[in-house]
């Protein structure tokens, strides 16, 4: 399986960090197989496209802004992704929305993806999570973790704690 | 009287918001306002220097090298470090291959659809598109073959119902002029580009380590410990591998990128006449070619009223005319300092103040920087006038190339005037890029001398001296001149503030009042449709503001908001 965790977020905008946060949490707690990476997309757009070109799955991790009770977890998948995008849920919808646009254009887009979220407590300035989003980051891990279990192709756990 | 503002709606990168006044069909008056508070520096206060370049690399999504590199460069200057030349070659290459990709990737991606109307292309005759290309260029790919592909890949696309990224642009307006074949040929390249451009990126991936954010610079060099029998570093194979992805490189920038650019240029010809604003032009040196910043590949300087012959070169990293030149005014930012009038950047403070967009008074989360109490422009145009005027020769060359071109096509002779406009802007940058893809060769040759030398050296262990420091380091980015002043107390950060290019361009009004580089450029703009104000983003597009937003128009006088793709 060729497959992406992309953790997308601005890391000095405290919960904004949150994806990339987790993407650094799984990287220490599961061997990830060849063929799929972990990346810290920050809030980057084309530099991407070669990354997340050809995949069978792209896992995204991101700040939601779904109006929920903060640390809130939403997973969106199928029809619901284009659909998140478009109502502008993240603030990254512009950057990776164009990423996939394009991918779509050249006939390189993923076969899945699959968005997982945090509703934030603050986007304020500040390199830390909040608490309530930081207590979500494991549960953020695992169910990335999971997506990959479902299509039977487990993630083998380093031993760490995450 | 119509107010047009054209504000993004994304919150991470662009956040740049621009308000005009137009009457009789033109721009009377400009306004740019950056949307979001820039914070950085506070959050550097009391850390480690070493541990800030990797905290303002995220200060944005598309320039986060080049804030690395800015940042190691400034602690570096504040502790009159030298840096290996083997850490020297690795992040020019770095900086040349970022540097080639955001080019590429402005143009095609970001702004060429300003000029280029994809619907129209769907009427083109796909083998006569391919025997105008072929009339233009060797590029391979300019083939009926080729042509036709593109041709039907974007019918699909159309009668799938959706036009997918293109789905928001000015189709049909009165300033798209290209033929049918010539925006067919557009967007093939287009395509092309989205492929060619991964080889830019794999550059950077194997010398940064990763891609977005490279993890291979430090304070006093680069952490790619080099060999040439170990498979964890840096191996003659993988230096091969990056010669590959030069010469793709190469081909396209000489034989497309360039060629695109002349032949926009000669088809809207009138926009050489349009956009200029203001033509003091501010570069500085960089590809540095000894240990100490002395020596460099790109010369850079300081170009007055558009007169080449008042270039005054910057010759070092921490030069005194670069470094007592630069000032910051806050009078139209939302920010107050303590003290009165402009402050120098080491000085500098970040205390907002916010008062809502008042025209007359604070509209802007930049600051307006003066080089020697002047407004200045950076970024591509900057880079190649101050180069010609330096009389450097590669980009002498291209130059001379793409005017010839644009001339042949236009029927008309093109003179280095014509740079002074938005247009130019486009030229200058893929002059600039065909010059840098033949740094990106040559700095690549350079490392593998030095390395057949014997020298592996790639780091120089800092030292922190009691007392105070201080650093400035800058770098010709891809938008142009950007520099960090770092003021470093007993080894921790006591000040840092980043003047970036943007805030060179983008800035409000001065101390003066004297308006920014958008803000002039924008003045007697021809305005067909004041809801499909195309012509702003032109210019604006011109200038690479950091990130294809999605906009937000609004009409005040008819009250309607227009939904607009920005590319």
């Amino acid at each position: 399986m060729h497959a992406v965790i992309l953790g997308i977020g601005n890391i000095i905008l405290s919960d904004e960090g949150v994806g990339v946060r987790a993407v650094e949490a799984l990287e220490k707690a599961y061997r990830l197989p060849e063929g799929v990476a972990a990346i810290d997309g920050g809030t980057s757009s084309m530099e991407l496209l070669d990354d997340l070109s050809d995949l069978d799955l792209l896992v995204v991790l991101d700040t939601i802004m779904a109006g929920k009770p903060p640390g809130t977890i939403i997973r969106l998948t199928g029809e619901e992704v284009p659909v998140f995008f478009r109502r502008k849920l993240s603030p990254h919808q512009i950057s990776l929305a164009d990423v996939l646009a394009s991918l779509e254009l050249i006939g390189h887009l993923p076969k899945e993806v699959v968005v997982i979220g945090v509703q934030p407590v603050t986007l304020e300035l500040g390199l830390d999570l909040t608490p309530t989003v930081a207590a979500q980051v494991p549960q953020l891990v695992a169910l990335a973790a999971a997506e990959f279990s479902a299509r039977g192709c487990a993630l083998e756990p380093l031993g760490a704690v995450v | 009287m119509t107010r047009i503002t054209i504000d993004p709606i994304t919150r991470i990168e662009g956040h740049l918001r621009v308000d005009v006044d137009v009457d009789g069909g033109r721009v009377k008056k400009a306004w740019s306002s950056g949307q979001m508070w820039r914070g950085v520096e506070l959050i550097l206060l009391g850390r480690d220097p070493r541990d800030a370049w990797a905290i303002t690399q995220r200060i944005c999504g598309v320039c986060t090298t080049v804030h690395a590199i800015t940042s190691v460069r400034a602690v570096e200057n504040a502790l009159q470090m030298e840096v290996p030349l083997n850490a020297q070659f690795i992040r020019n290459l770095i900086i040349l291959a970022h540097s080639v990709h955001d080019h590429i990737v402005h143009f095609y991606h970001l702004s060429a659809l300003d000029w280029v109307d994809v619907t129209s292309a769907l009427k083109a005759d796909p083998d006569k598109a391919a025997i105008l290309g072929e009339s233009l260029s060797s590029w391979s790919l300019n083939n009926k073959h080729e042509m036709r592909k593109t041709h039907e890949r974007l019918k699909n696309f159309v009668n799938g119902g959706q036009l997918g990224i293109f789905s928001n642009g000015y189709w049909g307006h009165p300033a798209m002029k290209l033929s049918p074949e010539v925006n067919l040929m557009a967007v093939a390249h287009y395509l092309q580009a989205l492929e060619i451009q991964r080889h830019a990126n794999k550059i950077v991936s194997i010398l940064g380590g990763k891609t977005p954010h490279i993890q291979n610079v430090a304070v006093g060099g680069v952490a790619n410990p080099i060999a040439t029998d170990s498979q964890a570093v840096l191996t003659v194979e993988r230096l091969l591998a990056i010669k590959t992805f030069i010469d793709g490189l190469n081909d396209f920038v000489k034989n497309v990128y360039l060629v695109d650019v002349a032949a926009v240029g000669a088809f809207y010809a009138d926009w050489t006449k349009i956009g200029a604003g203001v033509t003091n032009y501010l570069a500085v040196p960089d590809i540095p070619l000894d240990t100490k910043g002395t020596q460099f590949a790109m010369p850079g300087g300081f170009i007055e009223a558009g007169n080449l012959g008042s270039y005054k070169p910057i010759t070092k990293f921490g030069d005194e005319y670069w470094t007592k030149g630069v000032e910051e005014s806050v009078k139209h930012s939302w920010y107050n300092y303590d003290a009165k009038g402009p402050l120098h950047p080491y000085q500098g403070e970040t205390k907002p103040n916010y008062t809502d967009f008042k025209e007359d008074a604070k509209y802007s989360w930049l600051k307006s920087p003066t080089f020697y109490g002047k407004v200045a422009q950076v970024g591509p145009l900057a880079r190649v006038l101050n180069m010609l005027a330096a009389g450097h020769e590669p980009t002498k060359k291209y130059a001379t190339a793409t005017l010839d071109t644009v001339s042949t096509l236009a029927k008309t002779k093109v003179g280095l005037d014509a740079m002074h406009s938005t247009i130019g802007r486009h030229a200058a940058r893929a002059i600039s890029c065909a010059v840098q893809v033949d740094m990106l060769a040559d700095q690549w040759s350079l490392l593998l001398s030095n390395i057949g030398k014997g020298d592996t050296k790639t780091f120089n262990k800092p030292t922190f001296p009691k007392g105070e420091q201080m650093g400035v380091g800058f770098h010709e980015a891809p938008r142009g001149a950007l520099s960090h002043w770092v003021v470093i107390a007993d080894g921790k950060i006591k000040n840092y503030q980043c003047v970036v290019p943007s805030t060179w361009n983008a800035c409000p009004r001065n101390e003066k009042d004297e308006p920014g580089p958008y803000e002039a450029s924008l003045m007697n703009t021809p305005i067909a449709e004041t809801e499909k104000p195309l012509e702003v983003l032109r210019t604006i597009h011109s200038f690479d503001p950091c990130i294809a937003c999605a906009i937000h128009l609004t009409d005040k006088e008819n009250d309607t908001t227009i939904s607009v793709k920005a590319f």
